[in-house]
Parts: C-alpha cells; structure tokens; sequence
C-alpha cells in the first residue's frame, strides 16, 4: 500500500518531521566541519554559547531574527497563495530607500517615535512598489513571479546602486552611502528588554523594529485566518479550480499578495537602516531576503513557526560569527552553508524520508504498548 | 583613439565577457529543454571555478583543472536531480539551496584550505588556459579593417573560448539530430508522450542534467583559470542569472542563445568601456543602466512585449503517471 | 481439442480482476478475442473498461487473473512490456508532443539507432508504406499542433503500428471526431482488420458498435454481463445489458408545478481549449418549481455545460438568462448574488477545500456576504451556522473543526449540498450529486433536492446515473455529443433512453 495517502498525526507533520530535516541538515554540515579540520561538536557548543551565553549575544541573536522574520513573513505570505516570491531580497532593498527617505526628512524635526509610522509605511510601500511589476507581469501576462522577482532583485541592485553613489552620497565622502540619520531618524535601542532578564545589551543593534516584526508577526496571522482576504487567498493558494469556483478573482489576489508580501520585506529595512547603522548603506539587505526562503520553509509558512525558525537563523548567524573567532578555518560563510542544507531537507527533500516515518510510526501504533 | 580600434576593443572583450554566460546559457538549455527548471546554473558555476582553481593550483595542469570543474558541476547536478526528479521537490526551492551551498562551501573551504579569505592561491601559469594566437595574427594585423578584427577579436582567446563557440553547434546537433536530443525535447514538452513510448523519464532528466553539469563546469573553469588565475569570492556575481535570462531571451534554442549571450556580453563591455563618459546631450550614462539591462530585456520578454517566450511545457512539474 | 481453421486467439484475458481499495474495479474478467477481429467493449462510466485497459497496457498490475498473447501467457509491467507484446494502445487523450513533426512523433522511441539521420531515412520510408497500406493519409512534416484533431488521430495509430503492434486497443476514439472523420476511420479500422490486425474498440456509442465491430462485450459494474457476435444482436439489446434493469430507487415526489422560466439557455456554444466543441447549440428552459434531468455519458458535453452556466468557462456563443438577467461574461460571484447555486460535479477540486476544515468550506463561493463579517471573517456566526447545517443535513462526524478530508464521500457532499441549498437559491444547478456517495446518503440528497422543487426553484440536473435522472427528473433532455438529441418526459423508459445516450435518435 502507499505510503503516501497514509495521514500522520500533527506533531509528527509539524514537530518531528521538521526536526529531523534540521538534524539531517547539521549532520551534512557537520561533515563539512569535520573535513576542515574541526570538532563539530566543539563547534556547536561555540555556535550556541556566542549566541546565547551573554546579553550582548542573545541582543545581535534577536537582532538578525528581526530581519528574518520580515522576511519570512514576506514570503509565507506570497506561499499562502501559492506564489513563489524569490524577490523579498530586493523588496527589502528598495524598502530601505523609503525609509532613508523618511527618516531624511524628517529626522531634524521630530522625534523618533513620530518619524517611525511614517518610515513604516515608506518601508512598506517602496517594498511593495518593487514587488509591483512581476505582480501584474504574473497576473495579467502569465509571466512567471519566480523569473521576475530574481531580475528585479538585480535591477534593484543596480537602481539602489546608482541612488546611493549619486544621489544619497555625502558630498566629500567616499563611502556610497547616505548621511548619517539624526536621532529624530533612528529606532532606539532595546536595551531596557535584555536587561529584564539581568543582561546587558552592549554593542548589539537589537532596536525597536523587533518588536514591530512581532506585531508583524500578529498582524499577518489576523490577516490569514480570520479575514475574508486571508480566506481567499489560502483557497487559491491550495486550489486554484475551488478558487475559480468560488468566483475568488485570480488576478485581483495575486496583486494584493505580492503587494503586501513586497511591503513586509521592505519593513525589512527598518532594521539595519533606522536601528543599527542609523544610514542607508550599499547591500546592507545582506542575503536576507533569501534566508526568509529557508525561515518560511521551515515554519511551515506560519507566523509562529516563523518567529521559531527565524531564531534559529539568527543564533546561526550570531553564533556563526563568534565561532570564526575562535575558529577562524569557519568563516561566517558556514552558516550559509548551513542555511542551504536547511532549505535543501526542509524544501525539496521534505518527503525524502516520509515513507520511512509512515512505515516506523505504523509500527509503533500497531505494537501493543503503543497501539490499541 | 579612433572608432573602429575602440569598436574592435569593446568587441574583443564583449566576445570574452559572455563565454562564461555562454557555456550556462548552453547548460541550462539542456535542463530546461527537458522540464528541469534549473536556478541552480549560479551554485554549479560557482563550485566549478572553485574546484578547477584549486586543482589546477596543486597540479600546475589546466586540464586536470577543467576535468575537475566539470565533475563536481557535474556533482551538484545530480542533487538537484536526486530532489527534483526522485524526491519530486519543488525544483526552484532545490536549485536554491544548491546555490547557497555552494556559495558558502566554496568560501569556507578555501579560506580553510588557503586562508586567503576565501580565495584560493595564485595558479600558475601551467595551470590556466592562455590565449591562443591563431596562426597569421601578427602577419594579418597591418592589413586594414580585417587585419585588427582577425588578430583581436577573432585569434588570441583561449582554447576555452573557442570550444564555447563550437558548443553552439554541437548543442544544436546534440538536439535536433541524435535521439538523445529528441527525447529530450519531447520530455520536457509531454512526458506522458515519452512513458507511454516505453522511455524512462527520469532516466532521460538525470541525463540531461549530466549535460548541464558537464557545460556548467566549462563555465566555472573559465571564469577561475582561463578569464583569470585564482578563484575569488562569489566570482560568477549572478553570472548564472543572466544565463538563465539570456536563455529565455533566446527562447530556449542553441543559436539564438549564442547571440543573446553575445548581446549581453557586449551590453557588459560597453558598460565597462561607458564608465566616466559622458554622451552629447545626456551627459554621463549611468553605468548601472547597462549593468540593468539584461535584468530589464528579459522581463519585457516574458511580459511578451517581444513576442511570446513559450517556454518547454512540462518545465517545472515533478512527473507523476496521472492516474 | 477441435481444429478449426477459424481464428486463433490474438489476445485472452482469464480472470482477471483488479480492486482499488473497497472499489472493486474489475471483478474476474474472461475475455477472448479472435485474431483479425474487430472487438467491441461498450459499458457506462465506472463500468471498468478504462481500468482493463490500463492493464493490457502496463500501467497497472491486475491482482489476480492472466493475460496471454497468441495463447502465450505475457506479463505486462510497463508500457514497454505492452509494445513488445505486440499491444499498440491509441489513447483517449494523445500522447503526443505538440510542437513535433508527424515524423518525430512516430519515431520517439523507435528511432533506429543513436543518429537521427540514419533513422529518418527509413523511417520515413516504412511510414509511408503504411499510409499507404491502410489508408492512413498525413504528411510526414507537418507540425501535430497544426493538424486537425482527426489527423492527429492517425498519428497515434501510426505511432502504434510503427512499432509492430499487432493488437490495436483505440479508446472512446471518436469522442473528438467529426462524422466523416469517424467514417474515415472506420474505413482504416477494416483495412487493418483485413489485414490480420485485431483490434479492440472501447466506447459508449452503440451505433458505432454496430457499425464496425464483429464482436462485443458489455461491461457494467467492473464485470462483463455478455459477448456476442455483433450481427447477432440489436441495438435496443445492447442497451438495455449495458444500463441494466436495476431496482429504481424512486423517491417519492408529487407532481411537479412549474411556474416562469428562471433559467434559460439558448444556443449555447462551449468550445475546449483546442476549439473542440464541447456543447453545440444547445437550448433549454427550466422553471421555477421542476427539476430538469440531463442525461448521458460522460464527456458529451454535459461538464462544459453546466460550467458554462455557473460563470467558470466562458461560451464561444449563445445566450444564459437566470431570473431575467442575460449573465454572458458573468463570474461565479456574481451569479451567486443573481440567485444562482451550483453543486459541482467535482467536490474534491472544486466544491471543496480538502485542506480546510468543515466550517471553511460551508462559506466557499458565499464568504463575502455581509452576514459572515466585514473585512473579518465572524468566526462564530460561521461556526454556528455550519453546526446547524450539520445537524440538518446529518453530517457525521458532527465537527465542525474538522479537516474536510476526513469526512466520508457521502458527508463531503452533503456539505456541499447544505451550503449550496441553504442559500435558498432561486436556480441551483447540480453535477453528479451521488458520485462516490453512499446509500443512506444518496436518498438524503435526494429528498433534498426534490424539497428544493417543490419550494418553487429551478433544479438543472446533470448526472451519468440513469436511475438518479428518472427518479428525480419531471423531464429529461438526452445530451449526445455535445447536442441534446431529445427531450422526454420524466416517466421515460430506460430503454428508449439508453438508447438516445448511445446516439441512436429516438
């Protein structure tokens, strides 16, 4: 009999198939460690103690997770209704642009906490503008969102690139990017957090955008499943002929997804630009629309899962730069290995092993201790 | 500098930018043509410059690099093709992960191996493929307009270069006159065709992705030991996209490939050359406009501004026997 | 043992049987065909015949039962086995790459060796032997996606013979053919068959049966209820084996009392994708208070029809009107708000959401509507209603939290039928109602229906079960190739309408 038809339980859907995708993918990178001469365990213990063992490290820990939940956010969204955004990289990109450009204008004049709607929305709009054009290419032309979002990532880049080294430039300066932002322009810092639970936050840039990722996070789960937008969007996302059905518009939801997917990823931007480095910096999205790809895969395109793997992520990326320190042989650059073995088990090798788990778990409900 | 020696130099270096484009272009068409979506043509680039640099740097022999280039392109074809075809994964989300593996292996392992930062060491001479003058070059190059043409831009490439040019219509013959390549385009247009004929249809992809790889692994090998002499950081710098674009602005055949990755090449090296000058009227070109355009062009396409771009039908789906 | 010079055996299925979980799709087939014979199997839909045919060709493995070619018993594992079997099979839907030559097409898979060239040669020789030899004329170059439907045909029959197919499997092969090219091939079918070819002929159409076979077999239920020779049996005999004398589940229902027309079809024209017409010039009126019953095999045009008149294909030509209002160009959304309901024939892609759970799927097509929220959608207003519903319509399990998939065919359907029925509709059209559900259900949703007539709506019935037409019909219109070839009464016998669904004019 197949093993394919055979329904599993939730926490072995959501819980345990996921977890052995993640071990399989630290197996593999374990080996790679080891081939370069180093104690993947040694390593792992490095990795978890620079990510979490002081205030400061868990403060860069939950400052790259802040990015990667836009991101994944972003491109759940998009999954829920069956498009594949590869472009939040670029969203995100050109979202910092209406950021810097809000925070530009206004930073001389008002505080921080009235500059801050605005540059939400800025981000967002930018963000979404960006994710614009392969909407309509997809919806009105057919035209495939996958190819698209890749060439707008990199028309993107070259626009950012032109922008920032002669428009935002600082006369005299060398460096392509914009002033530095005024105090009226910057997300404070959220050190008062990390010191709730006796820390200290350091030199770390986990800033106010944390908390509105996680507002993010709510926002976008209300907007799934408990609004008729949310409603329509998941019966495409699942069954285009149910969609088709229910009169539910094809092109209308494909704009309306991507343009909100577009906008999470621009919000993105708030992160680095408004609460780290306080300016817009040349590529300062630094992969992290991609690595959205991997934290909504392995959140199963769910805000909570999401937060979950975008912490994981982001231990990987704190952990991995302390572990170059003392590892030098691993660079930062591990962990994008790491994030590739993730996407690779948990995405296209998600049911490599579902019929070894159908085949155990028949075993173990049939057994008299754990059967009827 | 008058016009036609700036022409002739923008043209040799056009001819030089777009191998690398080329050889992808060529794999991919393969995978493609036989309903493998391939993203992974960046990761395969990548780990081949990778693989034939540091062999070529420990052996001295550009050959052994090559050979090494394309086995391991080779390599990461065959696990995109293990998700894709057996594991029936989401063929985008496959290609992926490939590439960020690759782009953080080839770093990790180089800077461990070399501690460069990623690079790997300086290959010799004996190690990389150098330009070839063809015979008559020098003597040819005083005689007016075909001399400088035939000694710049035609003679002095690299054996690589050239074999990127007889790929063209070696791929051409490879499709359309052996039954390798008939298979091929029916599987990519109408795999229940092919299963009901009695072919094996996963047996035919993974075929196909061993040509990608081979072609990819010329790629890579180019851009490390023939265009220059290590391999650095992330070198294909979304080389494998563009690829991926010219193909589709090539509408997946052979000799219009050629001329679309010759185009893009071209928009490249005028961009290098357009750098600080400035046009009557316009004023200085912004360099990013042309470092845009392939991104640009290949959207228009797909909005089917340029005609339709109709890609293979089966492209994308995993083969399931309907039933 | 006799010798008798008549034909040996092309081709004998013994015992063969095959189940698909509780579906038992062919119960213990025994089938003889005589070499240089042109064999008939006729039957409904879900008779089994597609499943037998699978099996000959490889795709499935029957569970028990033998299969032997020229008395030789064959196993037959893949396609591959099948063509070296000497089985061609002609498909209902081509195996052909569209954007191919004919030349290419035939040789993919048979193409001589490693180099085209050395192949092509031949090939092109050894196809032109056989257009000539049966009459199968196409240009060897000509582009498949350029050829008309019939031509395209020809090409999958030369596919087959290309290989050295001995025994010929066509399937519903005239389902996309206009009469003269199914004339055409009819001729081509004998000249194969004088030429020592068998061939089996599966389809629905008795008066192709009668035409061209010299033998057939009716099949009904997964089983084979008779074989004869054609000449010695009639049409009205045919008919009458193939939809059965089965015990009529009659509903009880008074008479009907039609009012105005609420739907009103009117030359209406549906052409598929390829330019196919589905549904030719078709026209009808249903009024408030009847049910109207549209009989006929599957893939007449009845689908394409009612997705027509629900707003999801859109029609080459020809007028809809429900409750006055002219919809052409009209989507589901809007026709739901005009007072339309549809009840589809495929409640696993269409009526329902099988990922989402039961209360999500009693808002599908309505979840706009004002009472189930604003932006937001009111959760327990839904819930409650969807708990009602249950209750109504004996939903079981009665949760409405559950995942849809886990409902049994009956009880999927009868969400289907509450949500779509509940809406009070003025018009409600319905596709296959009872397909894949169970008895104590069936009778369920057919009471409901017949509820809904006498309530003074209009009900458009569409379904492939006779017995599900006459029961609940007050007048039946037969659809045979994408026409209505008649229109009875609801009190019409079985007979004279088995007859109009297998294209015998009444």
């Amino acid at each position: 009999m197949s093993t394919a038809s055979v329904p599993l339980p939730g926490w072995i859907n959501y819980g345990v198939i996921p977890l052995i995708n993640l071990a399989l993918a630290f197996f593999f990178s374990g080996i790679v460690v080891w081939a370069i001469g180093e104690n993947p365990f040694e390593a792992l213990q490095l990795l978890l103690v620079g990510a979490l063992g002081r205030g400061e490290g868990i403060g860069f820990t939950l400052f790259y997770t802040t990015s990667f939940i836009f991101t994944g956010l972003s491109v759940a969204v998009a999954i829920h209704s069956g498009l594949f955004n590869i472009g939040s990289e670029g969203q995100a990109y050109l979202g910092g642009l209406g950021a810097a450009l809000v925070a530009l204008s206004l930073d001389a004049y008002v505080p921080w906490y009235v500059t801050m709607p605005f540059a939400v929305i800025g981000a967002a709009l930018f963000g979404a503008a960006c994710a614009a054009i392969p909407a309509w290419l997809q919806a009105k032309r057919g035209s495939h969102i996958v190819i698209t979002t890749i060439m707008f990532n990199f028309i993107v880049s070259s626009l950012m690139n032109y922008v920032l080294v002669h428009m935002l430039i600082v006369p005299g300066k060398m460096a392509p990017e914009s002033r530095t932002f005024l105090p009226g322009g910057q997300l404070p810092k959220l050190d008062w957090l990390i010191a709730m639970f006796g820390g200290k936050l350091g030199a770390a840039p986990l800033n106010f955008s944390f908390l509105i990722a996680l507002i993010m996070c709510f926002l976008v789960w209300v907007l799934i499943w408990r609004t008729k937008l949310g409603y329509e969007m998941r019966t495409l996302g699942i069954s285009p002929s149910a969609a088709s059905y229910a009169g539910i518009g094809y092109s209308k939801i494909v704009m309306i997804t991507m343009l909100i997917s577009g906008g999470l990823a621009g919000m993105m931007a708030l992160n680095p630009v408004m609460g780290a480095s306080a300016r817009l910096q040349i590529e300062f999205v630094g992969g992290a629309g991609f690595v959205g790809i991997a934290v909504s895969l392995m959140g199963r395109n769910h805000p909570a899962g999401i937060v979950l793997s975008a912490l994981l992520f982001g231990i990987l990326y704190q952990g991995g730069a302390e572990l170059s320190f003392d590892m030098p042989a691993i660079t930062r650059d591990m962990i994008v290995v790491i994030q590739g073995m993730v996407i690779l088990f948990a995405g296209a090798l998600e049911y490599m092993l579902r019929p070894a788990i159908v085949r155990a778990y028949q075993q173990f409900a049939r057994s008299p201790a754990g059967g009827r | 500098m008058d016009y036609f020696e700036v022409f002739i130099s923008i043209l040799g270096s056009a001819i030089r930018l777009s191998i690398p484009l080329l050889f992808t272009a060529l794999a991919g068409l393969f995978s493609e043509r036989a309903g493998i979506f391939d993203i992974g043509l960046e990761g395969k680039m990548l780990v081949s410059a990778f693989a034939s640099a540091c062999v070529a740097y420990y052996t001295g022999n550009a050959w052994a690099g090559l050979g090494a280039g394309i086995v391991t392109a080779i390599l990461f074809s065959m696990l995109h093709g293990f998700a894709s075809i057996t594991n029936r994964g989401n063929q985008i989300v496959s290609g992926v992960a490939l590439n960020f593996i690759a782009a953080g292996l080839t770093i990790v392992l180089g800077q461990a191996w070399f501690s460069q930062g990623g690079r790997t060491g300086q290959v010799p001479a004996s190690g990389r493929f150098s330009s070839i003058t063809l015979p008559g070059a020098d003597m040819m190059r005083e005689v007016p307009i075909i001399g400088p043409l035939y000694a710049n831009v035609i003679s002095g490439h690299n054996i690589l270069t050239y074999i990127a040019f007889l790929m063209v219509p070696l791929s051409w013959w490879i499709l359309y006159r052996t039954r390798f390549g008939l298979r091929l385009r029916a599987v990519g247009e109408n795999p229940g065709a092919v299963d009901t004929a009695g072919i094996s249809v996963s047996w035919l992809r993974y075929r196909a992705l061993i040509v990608t790889g081979f072609l990819a692994g010329f790629a890579g090998t180019y851009l490390a030991i023939a265009q220059s002499a290590a391999f650095i950081n992330n070198m294909s710098a979304g080389k494998g996209y563009i690829a991926l674009a010219a193909l589709i602005f090539a509408k997946w055949k052979p000799v219009p490939v050629m001329f679309a990755c010759l185009l893009f090449g071209f928009l490249d090296a005028f961009a290098n050359f357009m750098q600080g000058k400035s046009l009557p009227l316009i004023g200085e070109v912004p360099v990013q406009i042309f470092q845009a355009l392939p991104y640009i062009l290949t959207c228009v396409l797909l909005a089917g501004f340029i005609g339709i771009a109709r890609p293979p039908k089966a492209g994308g789906v995993p083969y399931t026997k309907e039933r | 043992m006799s010798f008798e010079p008549a034909k040996e055996p092309a081709i004998e299925l013994v015992g063969i049987d095959k189940k698909f979980g509780a579906v038992h799709a062919n119960k213990n087939i025994n089938l003889t065909v005589a070499k240089g014979s042109i064999h008939g199997i006729i039957g409904e839909n879900g008779a089994g015949k597609s499943t037998l045919m699978s099996i000959l060709y490889g795709f499935y493995q029957a569970d028990e039962g033998e299969i032997r070619i020229s008395g030789k018993p064959v196993t037959i594992r893949d396609s591959q086995a099948a063509i070296s079997s000497g089985i061609g099979m002609v498909h209902q839907h081509f195996m052909l790459v569209e954007n191919f030559t004919v030349l290419e097409n035939v040789m993919l898979g048979a193409e001589g060796g490693q180099l085209l060239r050395r192949g092509v040669a031949s090939a092109r020789k050894e196809l032109k032997r056989l257009e000539d030899d049966y009459g199968l004329d196409v240009d060897p170059d000509a582009v498949i996606e350029e050829l008309p439907v019939g031509r395209q045909q020809r090409v999958e029959i030369l596919k087959a013979l290309y290989r050295g197919a001995e025994i010929l499997i066509l399937d519903e092969p005239t389902g996309v053919l206009t009469p003269p090219e199914a004339d055409h091939l009819f001729k081509v079918l004998r000249v194969l068959r004088d030429q020592g070819k068998t061939i089996i002929l599966i389809t629905h159409k008795l008066r192709e049966i009668m035409a061209i076979t010299d033998t057939v077999s009716v099949m009904r239920r997964g089983e084979i209820v008779a074989t004869r020779k054609t000449a010695d049996t009639t049409v009205e005999e045919l008919a009458e084996l193939m939809v059965g004398r089965r015990v009529l589940l009659r509903v009880e229902k008074g008479a009907a009392d039609p009012g105005k027309v609420l739907l009103s079809v009117k030359n209406l024209t549906v052409k598929d994708s390829r330019g196919v017409t589905m549904v030719d010039d078709v026209s009808f009126e249903v009024r408030a208070g009847e049910i109207v019953g549209i009989a006929g095999v599957a893939g007449n045009g009845q689908s394409e029809l009612l997705e027509a008149i629900a707003g999801i294909r859109k029609p080459s030509s020809g007028e809809i009107i429900v409750n006055g209002q002219s919809i052409a160009g009209s989507d589901p959304a809007m026709l739901r708000a005009l007072g339309l309901a549809h009840i589809p024939e495929d409640r696993h892609h269409m009526g329902l959401v099988l990922k989402f759970e039961e209360y999500e799927n009693s808002i599908l097509g309505y979840h706009r509507d004002r009472r189930y929220g604003g932006a937001m959608l009111d959760l327990d207003a839904i819930r409650k209603q969807a708990e009602e519903q249950i209750v109504k319509y004996d939903i079981r399990p009665p949760n409405a939290r559950l995942k849809t998939a886990n409902f049994s065919g009956g009880n999927q359907q009868k969400i289907v039928v509450a949500r779509e029925i509940e809406r009070d509709p003025d018009v409600l059209i319905i596709g296959q109602p009872t397909r894949g559900v169970d008895i104590g259900a069936i009778e369920f949703i057919h009471k409901r229906i017949i509820d809904t007539r006498d309530a003074g709506k209009a009900v458009l019935l569409v379904s492939v079960e006779l017995d599900e037409i006459r029961s609940l019909s007050d007048r039946i219109l037969v659809m045979f190739a994408g026409k209505v070839v008649g229109e009875k009464s609801g009190e019409a016998g079985e007979q004279t309408l088995g007859l109009m669904m297998a294209g015998i004019a009444a």
